[in-house]
């Protein structure tokens, strides 16, 4: 089941006011099934409010959001998850004291059947351990064992057990935001591959970066967002990184047919050479 | 005695092992058997020699440190084991009891106690009497007295009385306008002060002239405060009783600038106390002989464990009053014996 | 596909470091038995059984409170008024029972008294998300002024029988006495490791306080666990009221006045980390015996109390110093 114009995930015309800052602004979305979709946008463009608004951490002022036909009104990332929709947080959202599994069903925990689960509420741990180790054998997070504490582990590994964590648990879609951010070389090349492996599950996912390089690597389509909205939407195989760039900082503009063109404002829109 | 023995240590020397599941402790245990040591059960000294402990209200006040030290000069004299606890703010009962059960258990002979009136603390010393330790009360007696073997202690009725004499012949003719600043409400030292005050100040509870009362637990800011309230409205107070001398400098430091002059008597003799009374800020002070009570503690406590003999009944250790202004009918002693006499530092 | 796996920095075989870290009692535990070895080495009469049951029962009311206290910590906050709330408490109970109700009656509404204090702590702190620290130190000044309030200043002593019972009833264990006050606590802290260890609801409240940001995207109602900490926090509170009339049969408003800090010297010394998400009730419990051991061994010792105090404080500083240094070596 999609959207009308055969999208998983929509929005439109969404707006988000801070005080008198004006965070979005008339924001459009699309999301297509099985894609790896990469929102990029400069510092300050609003794309974080975007995609805090997707995964419900943020309530827009108004606009409307649907997902697979339907019309989703997100109140906090509880409802956003309730509806399938997974998201890796900058920061990974772990309690890095915790091992691995515990980390993988923080907040959905499952207790074991009958009178010990029932009245005494007790854990089904050994469930949990073995369901997480199959996750993360599944998409190759290399760890050594899930009872490890997460603060024991690299920065890669910890990306790979919030993204192990969101594919696990997603039905619709997974969102990341800047999951390469603060790694190295190599271990961006392992996030991106467990980006690859959860769209080779049929997950689509939207992909938060600044990486140009990851960008193109990965995604199948690249929203552009500019000064609130979104103001172009490229293709990695039409487009070269450069024009890509252009459209974010505005010295480039798309018109409604795709084709793209030097802005006659380029000065007015920020671009001082 | 004297020996891991098999009645109570071979099996449930195992049972500790178990009841702490470690195994280290196996270990400890046999190192410990290799000591020589007691099992327990009767606590007279078996070498005629005492072991004292001291257990007073709290660390803090000059009062309980100078008891500390005297007790510990008399008992280095002696030559016999002396160590001090005490409870860790007033009012710690709990405090008192864990001392008193801890120096039971270290086989003290005799303990000397300034106690909490609390019943769980009589029941603490009540249990280390039925092991046969002696229990004297210093400084404050048990309610009831007879809780302990022996109380040696300051007549406090006495002394408040000397004190009420004091001022009531300060005033001469003039009549009595008096506001008391009492210590901590339900005490026994309060109550017996208060009492001993009035009786010795010619008047009886609930006199039109007591213009006002409220209590200051012995603080002197709390005392402070207490007086600015009660000046407000007492603007012809001529006589102050205060329950001790820190209140009486609370007393003193609220009537600066009042304009006021009253007979202001106090309890205690610290040396600060006798040098307040030198300075003319307090009139007279009563002064107690802490000193005295720990050195006759001590020394029963020697006698006791050199011959069994228990120590009973009150004990007064005596009052004087210190001032530089001496009234016909009240005896007294000047600052200068005061201050060769006084405890604490001034 | 497969992917080699990358190396983890720790991947190695888990070292002594990473077990004590993993199972935060083992440190402690370890700092009691030196203790206690020292001091049945070094006194005659520490080791004597009719001592150690007497070591435990001066540890339990401390204990307890401190178990409320664990679970506070490990959120990441601190409850300074834990200690005033119980001695009102005692008050309320020793009261009620005076006035002619049963006391397992007032035993109850004392546990009342203690849950409904500490639940509104957990609002104030959930619900206008003030610091735990201003919130439990106001509610601290609080409870202490109403405890004078509602008892005239005056202690009241107890005879029931029911709120007695801890310590009046006993068994033997061992040739060790036991009394019902020491099952208890042991029974407590079962439990709460338990439902720290096994349960949802421990996981959350490691969570949160390893985290809180993270719980909540985690989709962990972090007020709601907060609030639910407070509010066990004090049902045990109240428990440790009647631990206290317990051993000293006379409810005190003046009891305990530095019981808060008491509290956090045993969790600290369980190896609870203040900074929250770790640490354990085990711990917490054998912090409280390091705390009476220290001061049962160093007066057979015959060391006097303040020494014993600077031996306490230093043993603090240590436990501390070594958490921070465990982790700088992990990180």
């Amino acid at each position: 089941m999609t959207n009308e114009n055969g999208a998983i995930f929509t929005a439109r015309g969404l707006v988000k006011h801070y005080g008198s800052v004006v965070a979005m602004n008339g924001a459009d979305f699309d999301l297509y099934p099985g894609e790896v979709l990469a929102v990029v946008g400069d510092n300050g463009a609003g794309k974080s409010t975007l995609i805090k608004s997707l995964s419900g951490a943020v309530i827009p002022d108004s606009g409307a959001m649907y997902l697979e036909g339907e019309r989703v009104r997100f109140h906090g990332p509880l409802d956003a998850r309730r509806a399938g929709i997974e998201t890796v947080y900058q920061d990974l959202a772990l309690a890095p004291a915790q091992d691995i599994a515990t980390n993988l069903f923080l907040g959905r925990e499952q207790r074991r059947p009958g009178l010990l689960g029932g009245l005494f509420r007790t854990l089904d741990a050994r469930k949990m351990r073995a369901e997480a180790q199959r996750v993360m054998d599944e998409l190759g997070v290399g760890i050594s064992s899930v009872q490890q504490r997460v603060e024991t582990l690299s920065g890669g590994q910890r990306q790979g057990v919030a993204v192990a964590r969101a594919a696990a648990f997603s039905t619709r879609l997974v969102i990341m935001d800047e999951p390469t951010a603060a790694l190295g070389v190599a271990e961006s090349a392992k996030v991106l591959e467990l980006i690859g492996r959860i769209r080779e599950r049929g997950l689509p996912v939207v992909l938060v970066s600044h990486n140009m390089p990851h960008v193109f690597e990965i995604a199948d389509r690249v929203h552009v967002h500019r000064l609130g909205k979104r103001v172009a939407v490229a293709s990695p195989r039409e487009h070269t990184m450069n024009q890509v760039v252009g459209l974010l900082t505005g010295a480039l503009v798309m018109s409604e047919d795709g084709e793209i063109t030097e802005a006659q404002d380029a000065v007015t829109a920020g671009l001082a050479e | 005695m004297g020996q891991c023995g098999p009645a109570r240590g071979a099996g449930s020397t195992r049972s500790v092992v178990r009841a702490l599941a470690l195994g280290i402790a196996g270990a400890l245990i046999f190192t410990g058997c290799t000591v020589e040591r007691y099992w327990g059960g009767e606590k007279v000294a078996d070498n005629g020699k005492a072991k004292i402990g001291l257990v007073t209200k709290t660390d803090t006040n000059p009062y309980f440190v100078l008891l500390r030290n005297a007790a510990r000069q008399q008992a280095r004299k002696h030559g016999v084991e002396f160590s001090a606890l005490a409870g860790r703010f007033d009012g710690d009962n709990a405090g008192q009891v864990t001392a008193i059960e801890n120096l039971v258990q270290q086989g003290a002979t005799t303990i000397l106690i300034t106690p909490n009136s609390s019943t769980g603390v009589l029941a603490a010393i009540d249990q280390a009497r039925a092991k046969g330790v002696m229990v004297l009360a210093l400084d404050t007696a048990t309610e009831p007295e007879n809780a302990v073997d022996g109380t040696i202690a300051t007549d406090n009725t006495e002394a408040g009385e000397k004190q009420g004499r004091y001022v009531r012949a300060a005033l001469g003719n003039t009549e009595p306008q008096l506001l008391m600043i009492d210590g901590t409400p339900g005490s026994s030292v309060d109550t017996e002060r208060h009492t001993g005050f009035l009786r010795g100040f010619g008047m009886k509870e609930g006199d039109r002239r007591i213009l006002g009362a409220d209590s200051a637990n012995g603080d002197q800011n709390m005392a402070q405060e207490a007086a600015e309230n009660l000046l407000q409205r007492a603007r012809s107070v001529n006589s102050v009783y205060t329950m001790n001398e820190p209140t009486a400098r609370g007393f003193n430091a609220a009537l600066q600038g009042s304009g006021l002059d009253p007979i202001v008597g106090s309890i205690d003799g610290g040396c600060q106390g006798v040098s307040n009374v030198r300075s003319g800020q307090i009139d007279a002070t009563v002064m107690q002989f802490p000193a005295k009570m720990a050195q006759l503690g001590v020394d029963a406590a020697v006698e006791h464990a050199k011959s069994g003999k228990k120590v009973s009944g009150f004990h007064n250790t005596g009052s004087i009053v210190i001032t530089d202004k001496p009234m016909p009918g009240v005896p007294s002693k000047n600052t200068e014996w005061g201050e060769k006499n006084c405890w604490g530092d001034t | 596909m497969t992917t080699s796996v990358e190396t983890a920095p720790s991947a190695r075989k888990t070292n002594l470091g990473e077990f004590i870290l993993r199972t935060p009692a083992v440190g402690p535990a370890l700092a009691l038995l030196v203790a206690i070895a020292v001091f049945a080495m070094t006194t005659d009469t520490f080791l004597e059984l009719d001592n150690l049951s007497l070591v435990v029962a001066q540890s339990l009311v401390i204990g307890t409170i401190a178990l409320g206290q664990t679970l506070i910590i490990l959120t990441a906050g601190i409850d300074l008024s834990c200690a005033s709330i119980a001695v009102l408490a005692t008050l309320v109970m020793a009261d009620l029972a005076v006035g002619g109700m049963p006391g397992w009656v007032a035993l109850l509404l004392g546990i009342v008294v203690t849950s409904a204090i500490a639940a509104l702590n957990g609002a104030l702190i959930t619900s206008i998300r003030l610091p735990p620290f201003i919130v439990t130190l106001g509610m601290f000044t609080i409870a202490t002024a109403v405890a004078r309030i509602y008892s005239d200043g005056q202690s009241i002593p107890t005879t029931d029988s029911v709120l007695r019972w801890l310590s009046t009833r006993r068994y033997l264990f061992g040739g060790i006495e036991v009394t019902y006050g020491m099952t208890l606590a042991l029974i407590m802290v079962l439990g709460l490791a338990y439902a720290l260890a096994k349960t949802a609801w421990g996981k959350h409240v490691y969570a949160v306080g390893n985290d809180p940001e993270a719980a909540r995207l985690s989709g962990i109602s972090v007020r709601r666990t907060l609030l639910s900490v407070y509010i066990v926090a004090g049902v045990i509170y109240g428990i440790a009221a009647w631990q206290a009339l317990g051993r000293v049969p006379n409810a005190d408003p003046n009891a305990f006045q530095i019981g808060n800090l008491d509290a956090i010297t045993a969790v600290v010394l369980g190896g609870t980390s203040l900074f929250g998400g770790r640490g354990s009730v085990l711990g917490t419990m054998i912090g409280a015996l390091i705390v009476a051991t220290l001061r049962s061994g160093l007066t057979q010792a015959g060391i006097d109390d303040l020494y014993q105090d600077v031996a306490t404080g230093t043993l603090v500083i240590v436990a501390v110093a070594l958490d921070r240094l465990s982790r700088r070596k992990q990180s």
